[in-house]
C-alpha cells in the first residue's frame, strides 16, 4: 500500500506517520499555468471536508483548493510566498502547500492511490 | 496549427482560441518583451466601409475625427451611445478608397448592425485572418519579408506583400510595443503564421499573455475596462475625441461627454498596484477605512514584467490621485492597493 493519495481534484496527500502533507498534481499545476501566489491556510486551522484550504493564483485566474479530508493544519510551505513558481517546477515535493493532522484518518480510503489516479487524469483527454 | 503547436484552447466568442503554448504565459509575455511574440486574432472584426460619405457618416456614431485620417493613417475611435457609454472601441484605417475596421469580436456583429443603420453599406472581411507581430524585434523580422515594413510609421498602414501574399499590414498594437498587425487572406494565413514563427526571435503567444501585456500598457479590454456604462471621459479616453470634434459634437452622448470634459466625471479609471504578492481580480470592490465603497477592479493579475500583481479599474474622482491607498477585501482579508498612473511599463512604439 502507497502513502500517497490522490483527489479527483488534482491534489496529493502523503501520509508520514500521523501527519499528512497535502499539495497539487503535476496535472494541476500544468492545468493552472504559471503559478504567481499561493494563499495558504493558517497554521491551527481546522480545516473541513470538501471546504476551501487553499487558494491557488496563477497569472489568470485564481482557483479554490478544497480540503480532501478533514483534519488541523500543523504547518504551511512558508517559501511558498516568495518562490510560488516553486509548485510549477516540483508539484509533488518542493511545492507542497500543508501538513495536517486528520481528524478522521478513514476519509484517506475514499483517495485514489497512484494508479487509479493516472487512470482517472488519461480518463480526462 | 495551435493544437500542433501545443496550445490549450479555450472556446472565446464563437472561435476555438489559444489561451497559453507550453512554455507558459510568463515566457510568452517576456518573450513579446524582448523579441517578439506571434499572436493569431482572428477573432476580431474586420469590415470595410465603401463611399465618398463613409468617414463623416462614420462621425455619426463615434467620438473621433474620421474625416481627418490621412490616408494611410490608423486611429483608435470608440463607438458611444446617447449616453455617452461606450458600446465598442475599434481601429479605423483610412485605406484611400475606404475605410477598413478592425472591431471587437464579441461586438462585431452589432457593430455591423449599427453601421448598416448608419446608412453606411459595411462589408464584413470573413476570408481574412488577423495576425499580430509584437515586440522589439518585430520590425526586424518584418522587413525580412518586407523591406518596407521597417519604414511603417507607428499607427500607419500599408498594402505590402508577404511571401507572396497580399496583406494589409498596420503598425499599431495591443501590447505597448513595437509591432505590426497583418490582415491576410485566411486560406494563406497558416502558412505565414509558420513563416514568421520559424524566425529565431519569434514565438507563439496566447490569449493570456495578450491580456497581461495590455495589462502592463495600460490599455482597455472591451467588456472589462470599458463598457457601456462607461464615458470615454471616465476612461481616460479622451484623447480620442479629437478637436473638431469637441467643437461640433454631432456623436451619440456628445453633450454628456462634452460636459464630463469641461467639468470633472464622477470617477475615473486608474491603475492599482495592491500590496504583496497576491493579484486582485476584476469584480474586487474597494472601499476608504470605514468600508464605504470608492470603486472596483475592472482588470487585475499580475504583470510578468513588473513581476508582481497590477490592476486597473475605476474609482472615485477624489480618490484617483496617485499614491493614494484604498482597500480590497479579497477572501475576507484587508489588502491596501495604491492609485497609480497608467501604464505600468513605458510603451516602447516606434518613434517615427
Amino acid at each position: 500500500m502507497s502513502d500517497l493519495r490522490f483527489s479527483e481534484d488534482h491534489e496529493w496527500l502523503r501520509i508520514e506517520g500521523d501527519t499528512v502533507v497535502v499539495g497539487i498534481t503535476d496535472y494541476a499545476q500544468q492545468q493552472l499555468g504559471d503559478i504567481v501566489f499561493i494563499d495558504l491556510p493558517e497554521v491551527g486551522k481546522e480545516v473541513k471536508k470538501g471546504e476551501e484550504a487553499a487558494v491557488v493564483e496563477s497569472v489568470k485566474a485564481a482557483s479554490e483548493v478544497y480540503a480532501s479530508i478533514s483534519g488541523t493544519v500543523t504547518e504551511v510551505n512558508e517559501s511558498l510566498a516568495d518562490e510560488p513558481a516553486k509548485v510549477n517546477m516540483d508539484p509533488e515535493n518542493e511545492g507542497w502547500f500543508f501538513k495536517m493532522k486528520p481528524s478522521d484518518p478513514s476519509e484517506l480510503e475514499e483517495l485514489m492511490e497512484v494508479s487509479a489516479y493516472k487512470d482517472f487524469v488519461a480518463g480526462l483527454g | 496549427m495551435h493544437a500542433d503547436l501545443g496550445a490549450r484552447l479555450v472556446p472565446f466568442a464563437g472561435y476555438e482560441m489559444p489561451v497559453q503554448y507550453p512554455s507558459g504565459i510568463i515566457s510568452e509575455h517576456k518573450h513579446c518583451r524582448a523579441a517578439a511574440a506571434l499572436f493569431d486574432v482572428s477573432h476580431m472584426g474586420q469590415i470595410e466601409l465603401f463611399g465618398d460619405t463613409a468617414a463623416r457618416d462614420l462621425e455619426a456614431l463615434v467620438c473621433g475625427d474620421m474625416q481627418g485620417i490621412a490616408p494611410g493613417r490608423v486611429r483608435y475611435t470608440l463607438f458611444t451611445n446617447d449616453l455617452g457609454g461606450i458600446l465598442d472601441d475599434l481601429m479605423v484605417t483610412n485605406a484611400g478608397d475606404r475605410l477598413y475596421l478592425v472591431v471587437n469580436a464579441a461586438c462585431k456583429a452589432a457593430d455591423f448592425a449599427r453601421l448598416e443603420s448608419a446608412g453606411l453599406e459595411p462589408r464584413m472581411l470573413e476570408d481574412r485572418a488577423l495576425l499580430a507581430l509584437q515586440g522589439p524585434k518585430a520590425a526586424e523580422v518584418l522587413s525580412r519579408f518586407a523591406p518596407e515594413a521597417a519604414e511603417m510609421r507607428f499607427m500607419s498602414s500599408a498594402l505590402l506583400t508577404l511571401d507572396g501574399v497580399p496583406c494589409r499590414i498596420s503598425r499599431s498594437g495591443y501590447t505597448g510595443e513595437d509591432g505590426y498587425e497583418i490582415s491576410v487572406p485566411a486560406d494563406a494565413a497558416e502558412n505565414l503564421a509558420r513563416r514568421l514563427l520559424a524566425e529565431d526571435e519569434v514565438a507563439p503567444g496566447g490569449l493570456g499573455a495578450r491580456d497581461s501585456l495590455r495589462l502592463e500598457a495600460g490599455l482597455c479590454l472591451y467588456g472589462h475596462d470599458i463598457n457601456e456604462h462607461t464615458t470615454p471621459v471616465e476612461a481616460g479616453l479622451t484623447w480620442a475625441i479629437q478637436k473638431r470634434r469637441r467643437a461640433e459634437g454631432g456623436f451619440p452622448g456628445d453633450r454628456i461627454i462634452l460636459a464630463q470634459l469641461s467639468s470633472q466625471p464622477e470617477r475615473r479609471r486608474v491603475g492599482f498596484i495592491p500590496e504583496g504578492r497576491a493579484p486582485l481580480r476584476e469584480g474586487t470592490a474597494l472601499t476608504d477605512s470605514n468600508g464605504v465603497n470608492l470603486g472596483g477592479i475592472t482588470s487585475g493579475g499580475f504583470g510578468p514584467s513588473v513581476g508582481g500583481p497590477i490592476a486597473m479599474g475605476y474609482a472615485l474622482t477624489a480618490w484617483t490621485t496617485p499614491g493614494l491607498s484604498l482597500i480590497a477585501s479579497p477572501r475576507g482579508k484587508e489588502v491596501p492597493v495604491k492609485v497609480t498612473t497608467l501604464p505600468f511599463v513605458a510603451p516602447n512604439y516606434h518613434r517615427g
